[in-house]
């Protein structure tokens, strides 16, 4: 008697059928995401109280981290300068690595930890309590009320922290310079703003932009979809940080690929 | 409280056909039948993992059926759109075995979330009195102000079953009411769920495996087994047989 075939389980194998697939779901995320977020009704209050969530509640951790960077590369960068006696240029030299690199990058990179892995709890969290079912059979869009409405929040707000993050690392670096070096406010930001360009505020600002938009989008996909039980919420919540660091690495290198091309 | 029986019409409120639904290989529900009559109380049983949650998760929409039809209300819920399934969703009350209250809401803001989102024209008074009539009904008025993790088994489903009933359904899916409480807050859930059947006249399925829920609440009880219906009728018919998966889950809840 001949043998049965096999069932056949998978299309290639266990881990090309599950990249593919992750890879569609998050093009059909992404899409529901663009069709949700132009369609009424539209959730103004909960997207401000997520830009709230977002950007008030991390405001402690933006200006102890700014403020550190700050002090900290200037007073790295400084040994080095000081052996062709060119301190002095300490404010052009801060300036440039804030605005275009540290400003941007050490705000995602913090964003991506406290709101990124908050999102993939909480909604990992509800979704594990059916509290997203609950929502849905009472006729509430839970895509567009959990989902969008964080993505955006964290999209405007990122750029608004890594604005502050800038602004509290030069002050930082301001305060470490004019102790060792005694300059002056007006010479200290006379010469950081010399160095900078409309390009480098318009590229830091885009990447910003990229990276709030990375950290709302991971931290959704990977909390709306996690599986269910508690071992869900916590990989939701840890996938949803590095994922969404190493996305913030890759848009860096890419960003500044782009912008070195255009210079 | 006894269930009063009678107000139970002919019309039905849902009527499924040849309902299958599979989840990769696991066949899970293998040609369902069944007609819900407007004001009756049906009861489902069976077993954990026989898909007694997936058959209402069918009806309300959350899921879909691989093959047959599901007719609630008189539209047939998988081949509606969106923004008429949500319309139908209004009518239909979902009562979550874990009560699925949201966690960063107080009491209030988990009754008034539905009622505010989908009736915008009422002012704050109005939310107010119906938040706080709803409560009532339940019983837990006082519980107003409080987070859902101050709240004990028995009262969250309580505020479960109230936030579905503020948006006034006509049909109420209860998923395991009265799993994981003690035998005192389970004859109040059955009280209770007989008291909004007479107070709001909803029609109701109950999915429940206990069998003094069933026999409390139920007009009529149908026995899930193996993804079919085995056996329907009143308790006592449903049980009055030879076939021993039926005496053997009789036994567990009623002799063991």
């Amino acid at each position: 008697m001949a043998s049965k075939p096999p069932i056949r389980k998978y299309f290639i194998s266990k881990k090309l059928d599950v990249l593919f697939l992750d890879l569609f779901n998050v093009y059909s995320f992404l899409a529901r995401f663009f069709k949700e977020l132009f369609s009424p009704p539209f959730e103004f209050k909960e997207v401000i109280r997520q830009c709230y969530e977002v950007g008030y509640k991390s405001l402690p951790l933006i200006t102890m981290t700014g403020f550190i960077t700050g002090v900290v590369f200037t007073k790295q960068s400084r040994p080095s300068l000081a052996e062709f006696g060119a301190t002095s240029w300490l404010p052009n030299l801060i300036a440039i690595a804030i605005v275009r690199a540290l400003a941007p990058l050490v705000t995602a990179l913090i964003a991506a930890g406290k709101v990124g892995s908050n999102i993939g709890a909480e909604l990992g969290s509800m979704n594990v309590t059916e509290q997203i079912d609950a929502m849905e059979v009472s006729a509430t869009n839970p895509f567009k009320f959990l989902v969008v409405t964080r993505i955006l929040a964290t999209t405007f707000m990122i750029p608004v922290l890594a604005l502050y993050t800038g602004f509290v690392g030069m002050m930082g670096s301001f305060m470490n310079i004019n102790q060792t070096e005694q300059t002056s406010f007006a010479t200290f930001f006379q010469g950081a703003f010399q160095s900078i360009t409309f390009l480098d505020i318009f590229s830091s600002l885009i990447k910003a932009i990229l990276f709030g938009f990375t950290i709302g989008a991971v931290g959704c996909y990977k909390g709306y979809y996690s599986s269910k039980g508690t071992e869900g919420v916590g990989k939701a919540a840890n996938a949803a940080v590095v994922t969404s660091m190493f996305l913030i690495f890759l848009e860096e290198v890419l960003v500044v690929q782009v912008v070195a091309a255009l210079r | 409280m006894e269930k009063k029986k009678g107000n139970i019409g002919t019309e039905s409120v849902i009527s499924i056909k040849n309902l299958e639904k599979s989840f990769g290989l696991l066949h899970v529900l293998r040609g369902i039948d069944l007609e819900l009559k407007q004001g009756e109380n049906l009861v489902v049983l069976g077993r954990s993992g026989t898909g007694k949650s997936v058959l209402i998760k069918i009806i309300s929409g959350l899921l879909k059926p691989d093959t047959g039809t599901v007719n609630v209300l008189g539209q047939y819920v998988d081949k509606i759109d969106n923004r008429e399934l949500q319309k139908l969703r209004l009518k239909i009350g979902f009562s979550f075995q874990n009560s699925a209250l949201y966690d960063s809401m107080t009491v209030r803001e988990n009754l008034e979330f539905p009622l505010v989102r989908n009736s915008s024209h009422l002012t704050r008074k109005e939310v107010d009195a119906a938040v706080e009539d709803v409560l009532d009904g339940v019983g837990l008025l006082q519980t107003i102000n409080q987070m859902p993790s101050e709240l004990s088994g028995g009262q969250r489903k309580r505020i479960g079953i109230a936030r579905t009933l503020i948006l006034r359904p006509e049909i109420m899916l209860y998923d395991e009411p009265t799993a994981g409480l003690d035998p005192i807050t389970c004859i109040d859930i059955n009280n209770l769920i007989n008291e909004v059947q007479e107070r709001y006249n909803t029609s109701s399925i109950i999915i429940t495996h206990d069998l003094t829920c069933a026999k409390s609440v139920g007009d009529r009880v149908m026995m899930l087994l193996d993804g079919k219906f085995a056996r329907q009728g009143t308790f006592e018919e449903v049980f009055k047989t030879d076939d021993e998966r039926v005496k053997t889950f009789y036994n567990y809840n009623f002799t063991e």
